[in-house]
């Protein structure tokens, strides 16, 4: 008779920042969030924040499932509307480090206007944003930010529209850090997600993603492994370049790296020097003019 | 600008203002706002006024960015509001069912104007009544309060946070053009004379804790973020950990206790005023900037023998049901003036079910009743009943 082994269940040691309770989660097998999320928590674990100074928000579809598997502070929210969710909490809240994980359909399609207005505000948040081109929690519409060309549910006969770049997006609007890391180089994705979670201002890092279930499948770009191969094989690493060459198009290798890395004051610094100087910055531009 | 919160004494200032003023003295310390005429006077009021106290202003970049915004304040511990009309209150009605479900204590305030659309920016209306009902998807309860002048700007916005904070639920604070931009005495009380309500934190230990659980009170204790509980929440349908469950029972339990928090509680939560009530075969039910016509009315019919009282309602949602019913076997009819074409005058109609004659005096917007036209829709509603019968 075989002994019943009396030990507890083996421990991840990443298991303390995911919700077990609520495993398995709804990811496809070869889907890129899963490694963004584990590059995610491999930051957190070495940034020694303390967990309960955490909080994380998402919006809605496959990557704004993330908010509920991280064991924190964690807010699911309407679509599209991460961002100003999060600057209302962290402006009420300013010693939270309060963090965006969502996609590019909710970030960049319904919430872009929300993405552009936090970036130019310098609201001290940081956004990680899941590219996988397509809405995939619906079955793989064209989402902002799908291939001139791909084939979705919704352009069967190929997208006509060109995608967003979303690092020039954020540099125009005044993020003040800016890079793009494929899901699977969790070493640098994870050490991108460190630079931007202890950057002051609100800080970018755009994460591409296979899908192979609802995008891949419908361009013929394998099944997962052959997926994520191509994205490896596809794309160059090219730190500091201007953020315009970084367009993802066909025949162009992806450009990944860090674009952005800049100070400039948070809304909240700015806030405060205009109250020190008890109520407006007009009369010190009249001074000047004055001259 | 003043630090001073409270500032106790007698004040000249407009409905907007006072609405501002009062949100400062119940501890609101963040507003989320887009400018919209004639709610504007709000946000600039908090413009000024919440830097100096220690909060936090900020103009966001429409109205569906504002809620979201004051949504996530409340998360991060503050008392916060915004404040809009018309067409930003349709921007923001799919946050408000976040609050609703996720049970987040916070404050809208609607300075109705003349819709649809555009419609009439600078002039009055009370057409956002059923909106503020039923605005946002899904079957749900809300609280919504009705000022009918400046002075109540102030004491019903203290009230709407209240509310908000005991119930864990987005309250509407529905007043219009006329009332906010009435410009007129409002007096600010004592601090000690004032009672404000805040949310209760949870006390147990962050291993047993349900945040969603509701023993007894019906209400959830819920933390803050930040304050070590590690809590989830979702706009998803979820369980009394705060996790999703997709399944009928998971949502008959939410669903229940989202609709009986408020609806066990409606006799807390309601407020109104009533005038010859007990000597009265006619019933003026009005809201909002409607009162003060309907008042003048009663005040010249009752001169003239007619028996006629005013039921003021300072809650409109959860609606004084039980009220109205009992009103309606004893009263001939109910008139109801509104700056619409029949909205709470469905509801009247409704509780009052056949036992009396609800009259609805309607007007399109632009402006509010003369008391004269309420007179003359009273005089109506007595010819509809056939002139001098009357049940006492």
């Amino acid at each position: 008779m075989k002994q019943k082994a009396n030990v507890e269940p083996h421990r991840h040691p990443k298991d303390e920042l995911l919700r077990e309770a609520r495993m398995p989660h709804i990811w496809c097998p070869g889907c890129g969030i899963g490694s963004a999320v584990s590059a995610a928590i491999t930051t957190l674990r070495k940034m020694g924040t303390d967990y309960d100074d955490l909080a994380i928000v998402s919006g809605i579809g496959c990557t704004g499932r993330v908010a509920g598997y991280l064991n924190l502070d964690s807010f699911h929210t309407t679509h599209g509307r991460a961002i100003p969710f999060a600057t209302g909490l962290k402006l009420a809240k300013p010693e939270l480090t309060v963090f965006v994980f969502s996609g590019d359909g909710d970030l960049f399609s319904i919430g872009g206007n929300h993405f552009l207005h936090a970036a130019r505000r310098n609201i001290d948040i940081t956004v990680f944003c899941v590219n996988n081109m397509n809405y995939g929690m619906t079955g793989g519409q064209v989402s902002a930010n799908t291939p001139t060309g791909a084939i979705t549910t919704t352009t069967p006969k190929g997208n006509t529209e060109i995608p967003l770049n979303l690092p020039s997006v954020a540099a125009a609007c005044g993020a003040v850090y800016v890079a793009r890391w494929l899901s699977v180089d969790v070493r640098r994705l994870s050490q991108s997600f460190h630079e931007a979670l202890i950057k002051p201002g609100f800080s970018f890092v755009e994460v591409i993603a296979p899908c192979p279930t609802a995008f891949g499948r419908r361009n013929r770009l394998g099944a997962a492994l052959q997926m994520t191969k191509l994205y490896k094989e596809n794309s160059v690493i090219r730190n500091g370049v201007h953020p315009d060459e970084t367009v993802i198009e066909e025949g162009k290798k992806i450009v990944l790296g860090k674009f952005v890395d800049i100070q400039r004051p948070t809304f909240l610094e700015g806030l405060s020097a205009t109250s020190q100087l008890k109520g407006t910055m007009w009369p010190i531009k009249e001074a000047i003019v004055n001259k | 600008m003043t630090s001073e919160v409270v500032l106790t004494g007698e004040h000249f200032i407009n409905g907007d203002e006072a609405c501002a003023e009062g949100a400062l003295v119940a501890g609101c310390r963040f507003f989320g706002g887009y400018p919209i005429t004639p709610a504007t006077e709000v946000a600039e009021t908090m413009a000024k006024r919440l830097p100096a106290v220690g909060g936090v202003f900020i103009q966001m970049e429409d109205e569906i960015a504002s809620i979201a915004a004051v949504l996530g304040a409340a998360w991060g511990g503050a008392k916060a509001m915004t404040a809009t009309s018309g067409p930003g209150f349709s921007l923001m009605m799919e946050n408000i069912g976040l609050g609703v479900i996720t049970e987040t204590p916070c404050v809208i305030v609607n300075i109705q104007r003349g819709g649809p659309s555009t419609g009439l920016p600078t002039l009055c209306s009370q057409g956002d009544m059923m909106q503020a009902r039923w605005g946002s998807h899904g079957h749900y309860e809300i609280i919504a309060i009705s000022p009918s002048s400046p002075q109540e700007m102030f004491n019903f916005t203290i009230r709407a946070f209240n509310l908000a904070e005991t119930f864990r639920i987005p309250v509407l604070v529905m007043a219009d053009e006329v009332v906010g931009h009435t410009l007129e005495r409002v007096t600010i009380p004592p601090v000690e004379e004032i009672e404000v309500v805040n949310r209760k934190k949870p006390t147990e230990s962050p291993e047993t804790y349900l945040p969603y659980k509701t023993d007894g009170s019906s209400i959830p204790v819920l933390p803050d973020a930040g304050d070590g509980y590690k809590i989830h929440v979702t706009g998803l349908t979820h369980d009394e950990r705060g996790y999703p469950g997709m399944d009928a029972k998971t949502q008959d339990t939410m669903m229940t206790h989202l609709i009986q928090k408020i609806r066990k509680n409606r006799n807390r939560i309601l407020d109104y005023e009533g005038y010859f009530l007990d000597k009265a075969d006619i019933v003026i039910v009005t809201y909002g900037s409607s009162v003060r016509p309907a008042l003048r009315a009663m005040r010249v019919l009752r001169e003239d023998g007619i028996p006629v009282g005013l039921l003021k309602l300072n809650t409109v949602w959860p609606f004084a049901e039980d009220l109205i019913r009992k009103l309606a076997k004893n009263v001939e009819a109910f008139v109801v003036p509104e700056v619409n074409f029949g909205q709470i005058s469905l509801e009247v109609e409704r509780c009052s079910s056949g036992k009396a004659l609800t009259h609805l005096i309607s007007h399109a917007g632009g402006g509010i009743h003369t008391p004269q036209q309420v007179v003359e829709g009273i005089k109506e509603a007595l010819r509809l009943l056939g002139r001098g019968r009357t049940k006492r």
